[in-house]
């Protein structure tokens, strides 16, 4: 079953109209992926990126064109059961992290669990502590989310992303605001993460990202110009380890 | 989302806020705790003038002169002259449902005694006026059929005179004093009765014959009023039929003329004290609403800064499963526990004054459960209605677009 086709979608379109202008934001865009893929998206700003990866999030609908995920049709559905495929098969993690304010790690994690009515409380917070171990923040799991470092707020991002186990976790530029050697950091536990099944669609425009993924897919004008997998991708914790040898080097 | 879940999160958004959520609810805190101690008052007072009222005797019933238009200008009950000594005599040999009738006359005026002087009130009426208007003799004697037609000048005086003009070893009795320049004779005491209701002090006066008061003092030859005690409580209403077609009679009226005199009974008196306490209850009561209503505005205001302000959560919550009807819910219990926490605050506050008032000023209050119930509902309903908007804002938001809010 690890083939499995998780998405796919067919001469997708998405055009936004503003003023008088039609703004063809995806211009025909076929894709097909199977579980367990790590998949960069990549390409110049105002690409398509985003927009894609919003309607594969079903927090937004195509134009034309048919998406499939986990073998359901998204355009037959409304607000509500969008509402319950993203409760309960997709996970997202943001550039900025969107952790609630002054709520501890726990509670964050748990957020997507409490939309869901049949999952107990005693349930809920066991998932949750075990996303939370999964990410290596076990110590930190009573920590304020504004006690904490970018790094380790997007490691709770992440741990929300996967504590519904959804069938696909969505990624829209999740190292964008961090340095180098948390970016690795990160990188490696979505790493880890695929290594362990878990299908990833991560949107970055930085070339040494994408390079840990397994397959790049490169934009340009709402079009796919570059879908190649990668044979030998590089391992975030060998980079990460690198990183930390010049660190040591420049003695700061 | 479970209910519980809700309200625990709804909770922790009002805690993580403390000050603002406490400023916002003070609105609502000030309106509770005034509608909570104005009803007191109101509900108070309206007990007291009814028990006042009561205390006079139920079968008491008073005539007084009608009020009348001369020229359009209303003269006043005092000024017009229809009731005199006349009426009551034809009353007394004529009445059949009556105990006992009496002329009542007032005025003011100064006490001099020695080197003491009091401003006090003479009333006065017939041998039996103390016993009509419940006035009791503490020592000495009430005024004598013989002193009245006299026109004798004797007085028995109150308890608040005699602390003010005797001396404290000193016996009133027997001795002269002077009212507006008239020496008058104490033949009595009257026992302490203190203050009504109204805050008067009925122990300052002095009471003496309605003669003597009429032709010496005032030189006045119409009545003030007429009072008289009905036989029973359970015929007044016959009482007063009667009263009011001897006087018919006795003033010579038409069938086609009003009645120049007005008949009062003491149930009467209790039902118009009670419209006009229901209409304080009215304007207090609506005041409180009013400040109630502008609290409830300040918790729009602020759920809508709220909204605004946590549109990227809203967002998040949306973008991980959170329904319109969810974020709905949310903020509008946020609004609501807002509101009915401030009510709370409120009743409290309520109580608290309404006792501070009842120990400082000596007003009496009344907090019932009525008025607490109505502002928990009132609290509930606001925090709906003002939490609406703000609630339906938040639901309807694009996902996408408030996640990329800043
Ligand atoms: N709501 C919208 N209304 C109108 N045009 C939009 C809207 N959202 C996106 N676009 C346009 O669609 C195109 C693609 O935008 P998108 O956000 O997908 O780019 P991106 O590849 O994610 O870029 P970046 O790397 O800068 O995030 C852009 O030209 C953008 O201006
Ligand atoms: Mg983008």
């Amino acid at each position: 079953m690890n083939n499995k086709e998780i998405i796919s979608i067919k001469n997708l379109q998405k055009h936004y109209i503003v003023g008088e202008e039609t703004i063809k934001a995806l211009n025909g865009i076929d894709l097909s992926v199977k579980k367990g893929e790590f998949l960069a998206i990549m390409g110049t700003s105002g690409s398509g990126k985003s927009t894609l990866l919003n309607i594969l999030g079903c927090l937004d609908l195509p134009t034309e064109g048919d998406y499939f995920l986990d073998g359901e049709n998204i355009k037959s559905l409304n607000r509500n059961q969008l509402a319950d495929i993203r409760n309960q098969k997709l996970g997202f993690v943001f550039q900025s992290y969107n952790l609630l304010p002054r709520t501890s790690a726990l509670e964050n994690v748990e957020l997507p669990l409490l939309y869901n009515p049949l999952v107990s409380n005693a349930e809920r917070k066991e998932k949750a502590e075990q996303a939370l171990i999964a990410v290596g923040l076990k110590d930190r799991m009573k920590h304020l989310s504004n006690q904490m470092s970018g790094g380790q707020q997007q490691r709770v991002a992440i741990a929300r992303s996967m504590v519904n186990s959804p069938v696909v976790i969505f990624a829209d530029e999740a190292t964008g605001n961090l340095d180098t050697r948390t970016s690795y950091e990160i990188m490696a536990l979505f790493q880890e993460l695929n290594d362990k099944g878990m299908t990833i669609c991560f949107v970055t425009h930085e070339a040494d990202i994408a390079d840990f993924t397994k397959r790049n897919v490169v934009f340009r004008d709402g079009q796919i110009i570059k879908d190649r997998i990668i044979e030998n991708s590089k391992n975030a914790l060998e980079a990460l380890s690198q990183v930390n040898e010049n660190k040591d080097e420049f003695e700061y | 989302m479970k209910f519980i879940n809700l309200i625990k999160i709804a909770l922790a958004a009002i805690i993580r806020n403390k000050m603002r959520s406490f400023l916002t609810m003070l609105g609502i805190v000030i309106g509770v705790a005034a509608v909570i101690s104005m009803l007191a008052i109101g509900y108070g007072s309206n007990a007291s003038i009814r028990e006042t009222i009561s205390s006079m005797g139920t079968n008491l019933i008073n005539v007084k002169p009608a009020s009348q238009n001369r020229g359009g200008v209303n003269q006043g009950r005092s000024a017009s002259p229809t009731l005199f000594a006349e009426d009551v005599t034809f009353l007394k040999n004529n009445s059949t449902l009556t105990d006992a009738i009496s002329p009542e006359m007032d005025g003011s005026g100064q006490i001099v005694y020695g080197s003491n002087n009091w401003p006090t009130t003479v009333y006065s009426g017939n041998e039996d006026y103390p016993f009509i208007k419940k006035y009791e003799i503490a020592t000495g004697r009430i005024y004598t059929t013989k002193e009245i037609k006299t026109a004798a000048k004797v007085c028995l005086v109150g308890q608040t005179v005699i602390e003010n003009i005797f001396s404290d070893d000193e016996d009133p009795i027997g001795k002269t004093i002077r009212f507006n320049n008239i020496p008058f004779k104490v033949i009595g005491t009257l026992k302490e009765k203190g203050d009504n209701t109204f805050g008067q002090d009925q122990d300052d006066m002095i009471l003496a014959p309605y003669t003597t008061v009429m032709k010496r003092l005032f030189r006045q030859t119409f009545l003030r009023a007429i009072v008289i005690s009905a036989k029973s409580e359970d015929q007044i209403t016959e009482t007063s039929a009667e009263i009011s077609e001897l006087l018919r009679l006795s003033h010579k009226l038409k069938d086609s003329e009003e009645d120049d005199f007005e008949i009062r009974t003491q149930d009467e008196l209790i039902s118009n004290f009670g419209s006009i306490s229901e209409m304080m209850l009215v304007l207090l009561g609506s005041i409180a609403a009013i400040s109630l209503v502008v609290g409830g505005i300040g918790i729009m205001n602020i759920m809508y800064v709220s909204v605004t302000e946590r549109t990227r959560e809203i967002g998040l919550r949306m973008a991980i499963g959170g329904k319109g009807k969810d974020i709905l819910k949310q903020f509008l219990l946020e609004a609501m526990l807002l509101s009915v926490l401030g009510g709370v605050i409120g009743v409290v506050l309520g109580i608290v004054s309404s006792s501070i008032v009842e120990n400082a000023l000596g007003w009496p209050v009344l907090v019932t459960t009525k008025s607490i119930l109505l502002s928990f509902l009132f609290c509930t309903f606001i925090g709906i209605f003002f939490g609406w908007y703000p609630a339906r804002k938040a639901s309807a938001l694009n996902p996408i677009e408030a996640l990329r809010h800043e």
